[in-house]
């Protein structure tokens, strides 16, 4: 176990390495001039583009300019992102708690009715509440989610008024620019908590409801699917039958002795999960005008803001593979009859 | 046998059922495409046809049977070449991303070692950005094109498969049969056509030719950012990112423009739905332990 950790995070940087690598060596594709956007640090300084050129030196090699942009990396500068209108590094602190949070709401949201529509669907088997969960899980496999989140656009913001666009309101921007507002973590919710100031919390979740019920549709539908057959194993065991045997409830049996089994491939299926949400983010984020770094990357690659795609792109595979590497770990964690070798 | 159990499976199983009509509906559309909707840019046919340059969408009429979307261009014509088009990069990308992970994994399972390590490495780079970020990227940096759409697509795709081949090739090199011909003097190339790869390509084959759904979904996805198809082209994603400035309808009517999500975002959804239903009961026939 402990051998299979310090391999993985010995290949880590590896990984990160590649796919940075692969995308700069794509980056040499476009001229030396669109590439001084990398290391202008102020919009001022693009009126001496050639003079940028030449110090940073856009006409070496591919792998001399990588070492020279590794080691701004190192030294914590991403360069300017002309898209964010702000350099790479500060967007991606101001956009990353966003996006954290709305896809902390969103497994919530996946884990709970997840569980929910799974449990019953296994207990009915072959009942109308099964046949609608699996209709539901079928249906959000298909269901593409921009299709989706511009239904959802078109029913509740546009017809019912319920929820708006964007990360939070006027009113919210107000306060937490305001100066009394203190940021701790940079998750509004917690900070808004930490504050004690409710209206921002309601206001700020009241604006995650469209973004996370959008996202959440595909890895619920998996969900669903995993925690039915999790169930249906669970309930054809024998311990199951001692305890229907001795006579206790109905419910009891099914949440008590089967549930607390059945949700073990859930919690490790919702880890993974966790972190492949973060790839779901770049259209939901774009759909519903949310504040965070899946809008960020799109607008970069939109404009083509070198910068900011691959300070974006870098972001994404540390936070994917850690997120892969604590995952694992989980799971031989919950299920000690998995050994990683 | 296994051509007994798959029309066995798919014919008396109500969604296996559904998802092959659609599938096959779909596939009908997209070959009978120029009968359905008369070509209109003989140059390229996917070109939308305009009616006019009118901004806001038109609801259905006699002429344009779904409607028309921002700027006039005509649904119909748009969904009926979309299918067309959903085909042309599903079954392009899945092709060549197979033939890719075929190669690299043949190669990684057959070597084994140093080769091995470093081309499953390889896969594991691009493992380690979302796919759909990776794509959307790669997209970006060769431009907005179908073409340059597919290569991104075709350079996310196939490491999976790369995976899938490398280890079914490692599971059929253990069989006695391989043993056998090793034994009888066969050499290194023969072994692995003629014994290895025919025995364990089929599985492979299929669950690449059912990722055309999901291929064609991420397609859509990358369109709708912007990052796909150019503008005008009959292609879902697009119709879609053009209803996206008309989903709230007008300050009487919120519904107003229905169409031009439903459209689009229907063909989508039922493309999507019949590849995953057919893809269910593959798996279900695939997979031993459910007989």
């Amino acid at each position: 176990m402990l051998r299979y950790i310090t391999r993985r995070l010995l290949l880590l940087p590896l990984v990160i390495l590649g796919v940075t690598f692969l995308l700069f060596f794509l980056t040499q594709r476009l001229s030396p001039e669109m590439r001084a956007s990398l290391y202008v640090k102020d919009p001022r300084q693009m009126g001496s583009l050639e003079e940028v050129i030449r110090r940073y030196g856009l006409r070496d090699s591919v792998f001399k300019q990588y070492g020279r942009w590794l080691g701004n990396v190192v030294r914590g500068d991403l360069g300017y992102s002309p898209s964010a209108n702000m350099p790479v590094a500060r967007a991606i602190k101001e956009y990353l708690p966003a996006t954290i949070q709305l896809a902390f709401v969103t497994i919530l949201l996946v884990v709970f009715f997840g569980v929910w529509f799974g449990s019953t669907s296994a207990v009915h088997k072959d009942g109308w509440q099964d046949i609608a969960a699996r209709m539901v899980s079928v249906g959000g496999f298909s269901l593409p989610i921009f299709v989706l989140g511009l239904l959802l656009l078109m029913v509740f913001y546009g017809k019912l008024g319920w929820f708006s666009t964007g990360g939070y309101s006027f009113h919210t921007d107000m306060v937490i620019h305001g100066g009394s507002f203190k940021t701790y973590t940079g998750l509004l919710l917690l900070d808004a908590v930490l504050n004690g100031d409710w209206r921002v919390f309601g206001d700020v979740l009241s604006h995650l409801v469209l973004p996370s019920v959008t996202l959440c549709i595909g890895s619920f539908a998996l969900m669903v699917r995993v925690m039915r057959s999790s169930m249906l194993e669970e309930l054809n065991k024998d311990y199951v039958r001692t305890a229907r045997a001795k006579g206790l409830p109905e419910t009891a049996v099914v949440y008590k002795h089967a549930g607390k089994n059945a949700i073990i491939p859930v919690i490790t299926l919702a880890s993974i999960q966790f972190i492949r949400l973060l790839g779901g983010t770049v259209i939901v984020e774009t759909i519903f005008d949310y504040p965070g770094i899946g809008r960020f990357g799109v607008l970069a690659a939109q404009q083509l803001d070198i910068a900011g795609i691959l300070g974006f792109s870098l972001m994404v595979a540390v936070l994917f593979v850690i997120g892969n590497l604590l995952s694992d770990i989980l799971y031989t964690a919950v299920d000690p009859r998995i050994r990683l070798d | 046998m296994l051509k007994n159990r798959i029309f066995k499976r798919i014919f008396t199983n109500k969604t296996s059922l559904v998802g092959f009509s659609l599938v096959l509906f779909f596939a009908l559309v997209a070959l009978f495409a120029p009968l359905l909707a008369p070509v209109y840019n003989q140059n390229n046919p996917y070109q939308m046809p305009q009616k006019n340059y009118q901004i806001a969408p038109q609801p259905p009429s006699a002429q344009n049977w779904f409607g028309t979307t921002e700027q006039q261009y005509d649904l119909y014509y748009g969904v009926v070449w979309g299918t067309r088009l959903a085909f042309k990069v599903g079954v392009t990308v899945t092709f060549f991303a197979f033939l890719i992970g075929l190669f690299v994994g043949g190669t990684a399972a057959y070597f084994g070692g140093k080769t091995d390590e470093t081309l499953m490495r390889l896969t594991d780079i691009v493992f380690a950005v979302p796919s759909l970020v990776l794509a959307m990227v790669i997209a970006a940096m060769l431009g907005p094109d179908i073409k340059n759409m597919m290569i991104a697509l075709t350079a996310v795709a196939w490491p999976s498969y790369a995976r899938l081949i490398r280890g079914d090739i490692l599971s059929v090199k253990q069989r006695g049969y391989v043993t056998a011909a090793r034994t009888l003097g066969a050499r290194g190339p023969r072994i692995l056509l003629r014994h290895i790869l025919p025995n364990s390509i089929y599985p492979s084959v299929v669950v690449a030719s059912l990722d055309i759904g999901y291929v064609v979904l991420t397609a859509a996805s990358l369109s709708f950012l912007g990052l796909g198809a150019q503008a005008g082209t009959a292609d879902w994603g697009q119709l879609i990112a053009m209803a996206r400035n008309w989903v709230l309808g007008t300050a009487q009517n919120p519904f107003a423009y229905w169409y031009t999500v439903v459209a689009p975002g229907g063909a989508i959804f039922l493309f999507v739905l019949g590849w995953n239903l057919l893809g269910d009961a593959f798996r279900d026939i695939l997979d031993p332990r459910q007989v």
